[in-house]
């Protein structure tokens, strides 16, 4: 196997792995919030013991988070050298931008609500609290900006590198670079702001969904019963709220693909020839023959969805050079995949909510069953939703803009293909030549790593991600078990950090329970 | 001052930054086998657990802020250094993995387990930080383009080991006496003469790799024509003796800042003598990667310029409540977890 399958290989399992924890992160912030804002408005204690319950879990999810995240700003640098010195100037600045204004935030606050509940009053911890929360909404945007960029680039300009003051050429190929022009541009590029809705609203699914298995499974054994009723309800209403915001997110977003990378909405739904786009409910693309197997569609349902129109043709993969064409069978399995599970959690959410309103919810046992498998589904989606995206976006790195008449349509080369934008560079002998204003994946690895050396490493985080996922579920299951504290048996915390306890040591690890009440 | 010089320095105050704090909880790791009972393995690990995860958040940045200003240095650093820096990357995860999860259960076989994990996670990726710098004064071979053409081995040359090893008595006297400000009693009496042991190794090491600097790399070192830079020496000569005075008269505080200003000047020293690369080449100057050629354009530099002085007034303040919150020493009375 070569470099480049490799390290998409690596870079594929530690993204996977890794985007497991943010998105709990994010959407647990939202409901530790609301528990603690709760808590100090009613003084209730049973919010109290529930924040403290999810703060530890959410600390063991945040910290694995953190580890697993550090892998992936090394593996720029390390897999996609070349990348990294294309994409620099413009994708560094998102990158640095999420470590000086996300990470510090994050860190610094999280020990604080981790390990400060009784050196600082609730004020200060509720504040920390917020500040988690933010730390990691920030730290999601910088990061959706960056691969945003990469989808639909913006406000930069590709240009030759300069040495000694001439056109920069290596064996008579220019070296060229993406330099940012306009940040804001960039920052808010076509598709950062519908890419980073569906993602906020897929992490609160994600950390709703976690939180209710959870609840779900407590009432089922009859345990912490009005500890899991509180929690339940809260992530609930986050739940139902964003099963229903998902499919208007993703219509528009899919809308915004299809303008601007029409090869990847193709790909999606195994488009193979421009024409009417029939809608696959049901079906198994066959990329040799060009058609989906065991077709079930509604017809003309995609040239519906995107133009609002039954018969308004649909640009295919046969307008791409078959070099720029994605593959079809991975972005259109893991799209549908999303499509469908996306639709059972607006099933599973609407319904509980209705027997939550008519008084029998936590009677229905089936259903919280369900609630209780329901969070694989949760990470599945968004696992699924991210394979797509980035798969669909291949051969390129870093997408060519379309070249578009007027109006605003693909224009077409002199063969019938979708035309890309070029440079032009000018080689060591003064002619000049034009290159595609975009990155291919194939040119972007490392020029210095070897194939056995991604493989060693792929064997490395094989190893220590399965240890880790292991360790996850055990600590996860053993905090279950434990449960959360009883209500009433704490000593409340003190508001002025001075007093007399307030020295007391500062046990434990980041995801470990503070020491028991009296 | 020019954007690259800028840019130029705030790297090395994000490096300082990173050295100093990660320094002396990597220091309580390298240290951790000196702890003789379970109590005591948890009160080293608790010493550092509100604050090592904020502290490599300073690492991160580093790397995040390389990117962005000098990817060409960036690209041609991570690509070359593949399996140190994978090397690194295990030892971090590894590290963190240990610090959470050790007191997770309360068996011998598992606690000693992630306590061998925490020591050796920190020693290995203290020294490959060493190797790394090492290498970095050294330089690596580059070829036109700015990649690196040597092999695994040129990497880890005597000197570079030697550069390794510093690294971590630095880091060891650091977290010694850090941990001796955070304990009392009779883990306090113990770390005493260990403050001692780890100086005496650091000193002797400080003094081996500054002869072989100066004997064979001698354009490491520029002072012909910057002489004020001499001052960093003289103040570093000045922290490492203060470290023994202050340790005899017992002020453990000034002994702290003075390992912290060792840290400090030779975080200085060493960007001085990469200046105005930021990634040497051993085999032609003509390829070395400089604050210039290696840097984005002028705008992405001023914008980060901005990002900087917006940033770290805050990240200032977050890390001044997070250290005072968590001030004074640390105990395990009560079961802990």
């Amino acid at each position: 196997m070569d470099v480049v399958l490799l390290s998409r290989l690596q870079f594929a399992l530690t993204i996977m792995f890794h985007y497991l924890f943010p998105p709990l992160t994010i959407g647990m912030g939202v409901v530790l919030v609301y528990l603690e804002g709760m808590f100090l408005r009613t003084r209730d204690p049973l919010y109290e013991s529930a924040a403290r319950f999810w703060t530890g879990i959410f600390a063991l999810n945040f910290a694995i988070g953190v580890a697993t995240g550090i892998v992936m700003e090394f593996e720029f640098g390390t897999n996609w050298a070349a990348y990294s010195r294309f994409v620099g100037d413009v994708f560094g600045s998102a990158l640095a931008a999420e470590g000086i204004f996300a990470f510090f935030l994050e860190s610094g606050f999280l020990a604080v609500l981790v390990f400060g509940w009784d050196r600082v009053g609730p004020r200060m911890h509720f504040f920390s609290t917020v500040m988690v929360a933010i730390g990691s909404i920030f730290s999601s945007i910088w990061i959706v900006v960056a691969n945003s960029w990469q989808q639909t680039p913006a406000g930069h300009r590709i240009v030759q590198m300069v040495r000694n003051g001439e056109p920069w050429v290596v064996n008579g190929e220019p070296i060229l670079r993406a330099e940012i022009d306009h940040f804001w541009q960039m920052v808010f590029n076509p598709s950062t702001i519908h890419r980073l809705v569906h993602v906020w609203i897929g992490c609160f699914i994600m950390g709703a969904f976690f939180i209710m298995s959870i609840s779900a499974w407590y009432l089922l054994k009859g345990r912490h019963e009005a500890f899991a009723r509180h929690s339940f309800r809260g992530a609930l209403i986050l739940a139902t709220v964003s099963s229903l915001a998902a499919p208007v997110s993703g219509h528009f977003q899919s809308r915004n693909v299809y303008l601007y990378q029409p090869a990847k909405m193709a790909a999606f739904e195994a488009q193979f020839e421009t024409g009417r786009g029939d809608f696959t409910l049901f079906g198994l693309p066959n990329a040799r023959a060009k058609r989906v197997d065991f077709q079930i569609a509604v017809p003309g349902g995609l040239s519906f969805l995107i133009h609002d129109d039954v018969n308004e043709p649909v640009i295919g993969l046969d307008r791409f050079r078959p070099e720029d064409r994605p593959s079809v069978l991975i972005p259109f399995v893991s799209y549908h995949l999303m499509v469908y599970l996306g639709l059972a959690f607006i099933a599973v959410t609407l319904l509980a909510s209705w027997l939550l309103w008519r008084g029998t919810l936590f009677r229905t046992r089936w259903l919280l069953w369900v609630c209780v498998f329901a969070v694989v589904g949760a990470v599945a989606a968004n696992q699924v939703g991210w394979v797509a995206a980035e798969v669909g976006r291949q051969p390129w790195i870093v997408q060519p803009p379309i070249v578009r008449d007027a109006a605003g349509a693909p224009l077409l080369d002199t063969d019938g293909f979708v035309q890309h934008g070029v440079v032009t560079a000018t080689l060591a002998d003064g002619s000049t030549r034009e290159t595609l204003a975009g990155l291919r994946t194939t040119d972007g690895v490392s020029e210095a790593v070897r194939a056995s050396q991604v493989l060693g490493s792929i064997v490395m985080f094989g190893a220590i991600y399965l240890l880790l996922g292991g360790l996850w579920v055990f600590v996860l299951n053993h905090k279950i078990q434990e449960g959360p504290e009883p209500v009433g048996r704490r000593v409340t915390s003190q508001d002025l950090p001075g007093a007399a306890g307030a020295l007391a040591g500062h046990r434990g690890s980041l995801t470990s329970r503070r020491e028991r009440g009296p | 001052m020019s954007l690259h010089l800028a840019w130029f320095i705030l790297m090395a105050v994000l490096l300082a930054g990173y050295a100093v704090l990660d320094g002396f909880d990597l220091g309580v790791g390298i240290l951790h086998p000196l702890a003789r009972s379970d109590r005591e393995r948890r009160l080293f690990v608790q010493s550092i657990g509100p604050l090592w995860d904020g502290n490599e958040v300073w690492l991160v940045t580093f790397g995040g802020a390389l990117f962005a200003m000098f990817p060409e240095a960036y690209a041609a650093i991570f690509s070359g250094f593949y399996v140190p820096f994978m090397v690194v990357l295990f030892a971090l995860i590894f590290r963190a993995v240990s610090l959470e999860f050790r007191g997770k259960i309360a068996s011998p076989a598992w606690r000693a387990l992630w306590d061998w994990g925490f020591f050796g996670s920190s020693l290995l990726a203290t020294f490959v930080f060493g190797v790394a710098v090492g290498n970095g004064i050294a330089g690596v071979p580059l070829n036109e383009r700015g990649v690196f053409v040597g092999t695994l081995g040129d990497l880890i040359g005597p000197y570079q080991v030697l550069v390794g090893l510093l690294a971590v008595s630095l880091f060891a006297m650091h977290g010694a006496i850090y941990l001796y400000l955070k304990t009392d009693g009779a883990v306090q009496a113990r770390l005493g003469p260990w403050m001692w042991h780890t100086w005496g190794v650091f000193l002797v090491l400080y003094l081996l790799v500054t002869i072989y600097t100066l004997n064979r790399l001698p354009g490491a070192t520029s002072f012909q024509r910057h002489p004020w830079a001499m001052a960093g020496v003289v103040l570093n000569v000045l922290a490492i003796a203060n470290v023994p005075r202050a340790l005899f008269h017992g002020r453990w505080g000034q002994a702290f800042a003075s390992t912290t200003l060792t840290i400090l000047c030779m975080v200085f020293l060493f960007a001085f003598a990469m200046y105005p690369n930021i990634l040497t080449a051993s085999n032609d100057p003509a390829f070395n990667l400089t604050m210039l050629n290696a840097a984005s354009s002028d705008k992405t530099l001023r914008i980060g310029l901005v990002f900087a002085a917006v940033g770290m007034p805050f990240v200032l303040c977050y890390t001044a409540v997070v250290y005072w919150t968590f001030r004074g020493k640390v105990g395990v009375e009560g079961e802990g977890y």
